[in-house]
């Protein structure tokens, strides 16, 4: 392991990897959800402030991705910069039995991966908050022959939520440019 | 009526057309070849390139093009291959540079397009390549209006405002600010994804398909237009529920769809959720109608100038450009426009409302796209193509310069969409530029019917 990483590297132990494993069964728990179409479940897991964030991704120059490859979160214009009300409005949408671009419903499957635990606070022992990174794999097919397949990463923070947890915050890195898709009518 | 309004594909009089120029390799390619070469396309607009140096990448019909304004504070439009062997000089979408250098042998051009550096020129090149004919190739016709970017390929290409013709009324109201000054918008963001339909299917849609509606209904029961929060229902509030609607077809091939206020013209809520908006939006309408006197009853809706430009007037505000991709893909781009000098905190509603309407993440547009695509693939097949589109709704109903200029229906229809493949067979059959902006002498379909 390199130095750096060594160095940004929290401290392992037990309750880190009993924790790990418990967010980890937490993020597979919720994309059932969604595979299942239990949407307004899905919901319930949202924190009310939650932030979920998609940037568009641009082309840039060398030494510049830090600064100008994803838009912003909070100005201008992304593919998702959404509060719990328009994820609402979004699963109210589906369940109208109209949305035809979602009528008849997607057969959606989530593949979430390389989970990472990377912060506890205030501690693994006693964890209010995590934040986690996981590349997601999500394969869409919808009617007879359209297909997507939609790769990033995510990184959620999670707030614990009585026996659970509930997502406080997720952005998610679509390795997209140009859209390859028609719609974004999935849930990340 | 004119020959040229017509062809194997298009008969307009009986509002009949061919599914081949949605889905048929061939006719795609004479569109690339007849039409893109020659109509006046939006490229991008000023707001994305402010200083000098600052380039956007973008396309014509199916080929890229680089939007730069050069060191003096010129604004150009190039095509984005190098004169040597072809390669893209360009692949980052916008940013600032002083040359572009092409990765494959280095040739460099300046922000001018002039072709600078050429690698070992004097002892490979020297008094044989005359590097002052091989600039970048640009296009020959350029426009800047309030703000917006708008080129042509063809030299002989009437000016801007002559091809806009009387559609000119109707997008200024996209284009200017909401409190009637000139101009004024600038770029927030731009979409950028693939449709798996004609780009034409998209284009006539924005006409003022008006009849549409029904496949907007899911969000329509939900609510998600700026008062939605305050428990209104519909996809955008209702601003023009006092207006007359009209539908204009142009002679161009353009069409809108706008509405008349009626006569005092009073400012319709539109913002329930938030009365700082609300407040706002109010004054800007005193002022535009201050401003514009009568002129101000006219309000925008949406439109399409011909052929590949759409704008919303006014919720959510914007510019779409549909380029062409192949035959049944279209790469769509959404650039949302706001008041440059807006308060932060009404850009603020305004990108939110724009981000769950537009766009394939949009709740409205979502469906649209949904629409394209089947209506393509079903058009596909042999005996689907012996069964022509039906565009006979409201046939003889339009008036010429009833209430505005251009050819006008008070009641929903597809005369737009008739006046735009009217206009569509004109480029497709080769017509010169009198036959298609209609200065032949030659009563056509639009005023005849």
């Amino acid at each position: 392991m390199s130095e750096v990483m060594a160095a940004s590297r929290p401290k392992r132990s037990l309750a880190w990897y009993e924790l790990k494993q418990e967010v980890e069964e937490f993020l597979y728990a919720e994309v059932d959800l969604l595979d299942e179409r239990r949407f307004e479940e899905w919901l319930d897991l949202l924190a009310e402030d939650i932030v979920y964030f998609m940037p568009m991704r641009r082309n840039v120059k060398f030494g510049q991705h830090a600064e100008r490859e994803n838009t912003k979160l909070g100005s201008g214009i992304s593919w998702f910069d959404e509060d719990k009300w328009t994820l609402t409005k979004r699963v109210e949408q589906i369940l109208t039995g109209v949305h035809y671009a979602e009528e008849p419903l997607s057969r959606i499957c989530h593949m979430i991966t390389n989970v990472q635990l990377l912060q506890a606070n205030p501690s693994p022992e006693e964890a209010k908050e995590v934040t986690v990174k996981s590349r997601f794999l999500v394969y869409q097919n919808r009617v007879e022959h359209e297909t997507y397949t939609l790769v990033g990463k995510r990184t959620d923070v999670l707030r614990r939520h009585g026996d659970s947890w509930q997502v406080a915050k997720r952005e998610i890195i679509l390795d997209q440019n140009v859209l390859l898709a028609k719609n974004l009518t999935v849930f990340f | 009526m004119s020959d040229a309004a017509s062809n194997q594909w298009v008969d307009s009089q009986r509002g009949f057309i061919s599914r081949d120029i949605f889905v048929d390799p061939k006719v795609y390619q004479l569109e690339l070849e007849k039409l893109f070469t020659r109509a006046w396309l939006f490229v991008g607009h000023e707001s994305q390139i402010p200083n000098p140096g600052d380039f956007f990448t973008s396309r014509m019909g199916e080929e890229s093009v680089i939007l730069c304004r050069d060191k003096k504070g010129e604004v150009h439009v190039f095509l984005n291959s190098c004169r040597h062997r072809g390669m893209k000089v360009c692949r980052y979408e916008q940013g600032n540079t002083s040359l572009f250098t092409c990765p494959y042998h280095s040739w460099t051009y300046a922000t001018d397009g002039k072709l600078q550096g050429v690698p070992l020129y004097k002892s490979l090149y020297d008094g044989v390549l005359d590097r002052s004919e091989h600039s970048l190739i640009e296009v020959p016709r350029l426009v800047k209006y309030k703000g917006t970017v708008w080129a042509s390929w063809d030299a002989q290409a009437p000016d801007f405002f002559t091809y806009l013709g009387d559609a000119k009324q109707h997008i200024d109201q996209a284009l200017d600010c909401r409190d009637g000054r000139e101009g004024g918008s600038e770029v927030i963001g731009v979409h950028k994804w693939i449709i798996p339909a004609n780009w034409k299917l998209a284009a006539e849609n924005f006409l003022g398909d008006t009849y549409h509606n029904p496949s907007h209904r899911s969000v329509d029961l939900i609510g998600i237009g700026p008062s939605a929060a305050a428990g209104v229902k519909g996809r955008r509030d209702d601003e023009l529920a006092k207006a007359k609607h009209i539908w204009v077809s142009f002679m161009q091939g353009h069409g809108v769809h706008s509405a008349i206020a009626p006569e005092g013209n009073e400012y319709v809520n539109s913002f329930l959720s938030d009365p700082e908006i609300e407040e706002y939006f109010r004054h800007c309408f005193e002022e535009r109608k201050r401003r514009l006197g009568e002129q101000a009853r006219l309000l925008p809706f949406t439109g399409t100038i011909f052929p590949n430009t759409s704008y919303h007037g006014r919720q959510p505000r914007g510019l779409c450009s549909w380029h062409p991709h192949s035959p049944t893909e279209t790469e769509a781009w959404r650039f949302f426009l706001v008041d440059a000098d807006a308060p932060a905190q009404v850009k603020e509603y305004l990108r939110h409302y724009y981000m769950r309407y537009s766009g394939p993440a949009g709740m409205t547009e979502q469906d649209d796209m949904e629409n394209w695509l089947y209506a393509t693939r079903a058009s596909m097949g042999t005996i689907a193509r012996r069964y022509p589109f039906n565009y006979q709704q409201s046939m003889n109903t339009s008036k010429m310069n009833d209430l505005v200029p251009g050819n006008v229906s008070t009641q929903m229809t597809e005369e737009m969409a008739r006046g735009y493949y009217r206009a569509w067979s004109r480029y497709l059959n080769d017509s010169d530029w009198d036959i298609i902006l209609g200065r032949d002498g030659v009563q056509h379909a639009a005023a005849a019917e």
